[in-house]
């Protein structure tokens, strides 16, 4: 059996990987697979704790956590096809909408 | 019905009438609101001086009314009541300021009926006939203060009313109205101060209680004293004695039933009343009354000398005003306190006559009011020339009219406590019946000097203003009737104040007063009749006789002459000494420490907003990753102060 | 084997979320976040985790990666610039510090704290996680269904707008 510990590193490094991809890269895309991936780490703390714990409920919330995944990629592109239209471009670097 | 609980309310209803519709009421509809606003009052004060003579007739001791209107401020152990005290002193004191003013509102309507700004001008009167009301009847140092300042403000109002006029050629009437402020308010301050130093010794600054505690638990010497110097600096603010008298003069800048209400009749006694109000803290301390005598006394020979100089119609009565105050503050300081107020009633009516009938001469005249350019006017004008002379008569202090009773029941009272006071008092008298006199014969006896084309309007005023000229020259001739001297008769009013000044007799030192032997009071009387005759045939002599000769007006004459032509430089020294080190220092703090320490610390402050703004600025850049990353970074934190409280 | 199986797909999982986030082309980011689901999914398999292990290849990777396809190549991005590092040197160094920072004091906490010894030999099958899904969690799991349709109904009412006149708010935005 391996080290659950190296399993919780490993998600560590994905969400960091994750939290790096939206701070640091302009494309709106880009930005968006880093969250998934920052969500996928999260997913795999809870496996392991599932599994330490012999609970199913982590596993369950797994679930959950996909289903809304699906859903905020859904409207999350839809946001970016929208904005594209509009600007012709996806960086958001160049969107500074907040401050108007 | 009984108004007078309402007493203040008609001139405040006045006054909002006037403030609100006064320029649609017309001249005559404006001064009759005013007038009648007035007139209520005074029927008041009647029904308020009918109701407190019984009460004095019964004798119980206690006659006074209270009309408490509302509690005003209650702060701790601190409480002051709106409540008015209708007492005999204060009775006499809205009697007098009701009856003469509302002939002076009547008055006004003729006075003022070429004036564009009328409404304005009756506003005013009302405003100050309601914080006079307020000073008067006021039973407590705080009402009492806030009609003090509150018939400042009006007298600032007023003689500034024509605002864009000038008084003399060095000074605007704006400037005198200034100036009368600023020197009303060094008398404030102190008065303020008295406030003060009462209130910390005495818990309160109600009358009776203040009164009460002050008689029987005496603070240390020191404090009632500077307590009373500082109500008296008060005083001779307000009613310009040494040396605080230099701003009456000015006032003449304000119209000339200004002059006579607020600058003769009514406010300028307010001081007179406050000292008499307070005897009871003047008797405990001997030394401040006998400071209160001299300065009046002073007062009252400085300002007849300086009056016997000028050649200004109204300059002339206005230092009048301060010599005769002179002699209130004497009658007081000699612990002639009913005497003095007495002085107050009779100065009230035949200086306000003389005021309105020189306002009646300079309306007639188109605005003159140099004596210089006057003369032979007593056939043109003879109704204001008739009561004119009734009142010189009355000041003069000529037997049988009011000004002598007055004047000779403070001589007395001079007299049998400090000679030498007495002997200012006579020579004083001697120099108010030349003066006077010098003024009447100026005026409206000898050849006409008056520039022709004023000569061509010259005209008796209108009814107007000459009916309460006659009113005030019948008081004037029988207001002494009410406080004849021992040897004469009764003394009216002396009788009624007595319940106010009950409490001296219980003073040490203040029994009743020795009255002087029969004989003495005669020898006391013929003297200032000698002395009234005297300035009568000086005036004769010197200004009746070489009236029409060249050289009258003469700039030259000796260096004493032109010391009191220039009112002993009073003016000067103050402006020297107090006027420019002031406006220095104010420079000083104006250019050092305003705007060098003052706006450096202020705009040093303001650029660290502005960068501290600056800074913040940069974190809300519009950017959704930068404030992701803040977002990071606090949870990075959170997380690191778990770790580390964990470890 | 199994330990061996986990650092192969941890180094595989790694390595793809590494490219997903440095590639230039999209398409190449996504075709990477594709591999590194197929890693976690392996990792759910060594951890009997064989439900999620399914539905992270068949939902995630098949159906919302091919989603993030469609859209990147429905709008033709060009390969955007990737030093697209944010636009100063201090926000990079403030970057590098947070993560930094945070990375050594978690790991050194995760070291620490969990218990390896205790293995629950738990196996997630679809009937175990249906049994809590369609019992315990019957609600959140409704719930879910009607936010999955309002997201479905949402995506198409935004994305379809063509706007031909923009509205005004849009206009001033």
């Amino acid at each position: 059996m391996f080290d659950y510990n190296h399993a919780l590193i490993l998600a560590f490094m994905l969400f960091t990987l994750g939290t790096a991809g939206v701070l640091l890269r302009r494309s709106a895309l880009v930005v968006f697979m880093s969250i998934e991936l920052m969500l996928n780490a999260v997913n795999l703390v809870l496996v392991v704790f599932s599994r330490l714990r012999g609970d199913l409920d982590g596993q369950v919330i797994c679930f959950f956590i996909m289903a809304v995944a699906a859903a905020e990629a859904a409207v999350g592109l839809a946001i970016i096809i929208a904005f594209f239209k509009r600007k012709k471009h996806v960086d958001l670097d160049r969107a500074s909408l907040l401050r108007s | 019905m009984d108004l007078y609980p309402l007493i203040l309310a008609f001139p405040l209803i006045g006054l909002l009438i006037n403030a609100v519709l006064g320029r649609r009421l017309g001249v005559r509809g404006s001064g009759a609101v005013a007038s009648v606003a007035v007139l209520l009052s005074f029927v008041g004060a009647i029904q308020a001086f009918i109701k407190v003579r019984h009460l004095v007739a019964l004798g119980d001791g206690e006659a006074r009314l209270v009309v408490r209107l509302w509690e005003w401020i209650h702060v701790g152990g601190f409480s002051a009541d709106l409540s008015l005290l209708f007492d005999p002193l204060s009775v006499v004191m809205i009697l007098v300021v009701t009856g003469v003013g509302f002939l002076i509102h009547v008055y006004s309507i003729g006075y003022m009926s070429h004036d564009r700004d009328y409404a304005r001008f009756f506003v005013y009167l009302n405003l100050f006939m309601l914080a006079m009301l307020l000073l008067v009847l006021g039973d407590n140092y705080l009402v009492l203060f806030v009609g003090w300042e509150g018939v400042g403000l009006c007298s600032y109002l007023l003689i500034g009313f024509w605002y864009d006029r000038m008084f003399t050629t060095k000074m605007s009437n704006a400037a005198a109205g200034k100036k009368a402020f600023i020197v009303n308010r060094v008398g404030d301050f102190g008065f303020l101060l008295a406030l003060f130093l009462i209130f910390t010794n005495f818990h309160s600054l109600n009358f009776d209680t203040v009164f009460a505690a002050a008689a029987h638990h005496p603070a240390a010497t020191g404090v009632m004293t500077a307590i009373g110097l500082l109500l008296l600096l008060g005083a001779t603010g307000k009613s310009a004695q040494l040396p605080l008298f230099v701003w009456l003069p000015d006032a003449m800048a304000g119209p000339t039933p200004v002059s006579a209400l607020i600058h003769a009749a009514t406010m300028v006694t307010a001081g007179v009343y406050m000292v008499a109000r307070s005897h009871i803290l003047y008797a405990l301390t001997p030394d401040v009354l006998t400071v209160v005598a001299w300065v009046g006394g002073l007062t009252a020979i400085f300002a007849a000398t300086i009056a016997c100089t000028q050649n200004d119609i109204k300059k002339v009565l206005a230092y009048s005003t301060v010599s005769q105050l002179g002699y209130m503050f004497l009658g007081l300081g000699c612990a002639a306190f009913g005497g003095g107020v007495f002085h107050v009633v009779t100065h009230a009516f035949f200086k306000a006559l003389l005021f309105l009938g020189a306002g009646s001469v300079i309306h007639a005249m188109s605005d003159e009011q140099d004596i210089r350019r006057m003369g032979g006017l007593r056939h043109k004008l003879p109704l204001t020339f008739a009561t004119f002379l009734i009142a010189t008569l009355a000041i003069a202090g000529l037997p049988g009219f009011s000004g002598f009773f007055s004047k000779d029941e403070i001589l007395a009272a001079a007299f049998s406590r400090q000679p030498a006071l007495w002997g200012l008092g006579v020579v004083t008298a001697g120099l108010t019946s030349f003066y006077m006199f010098r003024l009447m014969f100026l005026t409206f006896f000898g050849k006409s000097r008056v520039e022709p084309e004023r000569a061509a309007k010259l005209k008796e005023s209108p009814p107007v203003m000459t009916v309460p000229l006659l009113i005030l020259a019948l008081l004037s001739i029988v207001g002494g009737l009410i406080g004849l001297p021992p040897v004469l008769g009764r003394h009216l009013l002396g009788g009624f104040l007595a319940p106010v000044f009950e409490g001296l007799h219980h003073i040490e030192g203040f029994g009743h007063a020795e009255h002087l032997s029969a004989s003495k009071e005669w020898l006391l009387m013929g003297i200032s009749t000698v002395a009234a005759l005297g300035g009568f045939l000086l005036a004769w002599t010197r200004v009746h006789k070489v009236g029409d000769k060249e050289g009258l007006f003469a700039k030259s004459r000796n260096g004493f002459y032109r010391l009191l032509e220039d009112k002993y430089r009073v003016d000067e020294v103050y402006d020297l000494l107090i006027v420019r080190p002031l406006s220095k220092l104010a420079r000083f703090c104006w250019r050092v420490v305003d705007e060098l320490v003052i706006d450096l610390a202020v705009n040093f402050s303001g650029l660290g907003v502005r960068l501290g703004g600056e800074l913040m600025r940069l974190f809300q850049n519009g950017r959704i990753q930068s404030y992701a990353f803040f977002m990071v970074l606090g949870l990075v934190m959170l997380l690191i102060r778990v770790l580390v409280q964990q470890g | 084997m199994e330990t061996v199986l986990f650092y192969l797909f941890a180094a595989l999982t790694l390595a793809s979320g590494l490219m997903v986030i440095t590639r230039r082309n999209p398409v190449a980011s996504a075709l990477y976040l594709v591999l590194c689901f197929f890693g976690l999914a392996g990792i759910y398999v060594l951890m009997d985790a064989y439900f999620l292990a399914a539905i992270q290849i068949a939902v995630y990777a098949g159906a919302i990666m091919v989603l993030f396809l469609f859209v990147i190549m429905l709008l033709r991005l060009e390969p955007t610039e990737l030093p697209s590092f944010m636009n100063s040197w201090s926000k990079r160094l403030y970057v590098a510090v947070t993560l930094v920072l945070g990375g050594v004091f978690l790991g050194l906490d995760l070291m620490r704290t969990v218990n390896t010894g205790a293995d629950s030999a738990l196996t997630g099958e679809a009937g175990a996680i249906a049994d809590r899904l369609f019992n315990r969690y019957l609600l959140p799991f409704e719930v879910t269904a009607l936010l999955l349709l309002v997201a479905i109904v949402g995506a198409v009412v935004m994305a379809r707008r063509e706007s031909p006149k923009p509205t005004a708010s849009m206009e001033e935005v």
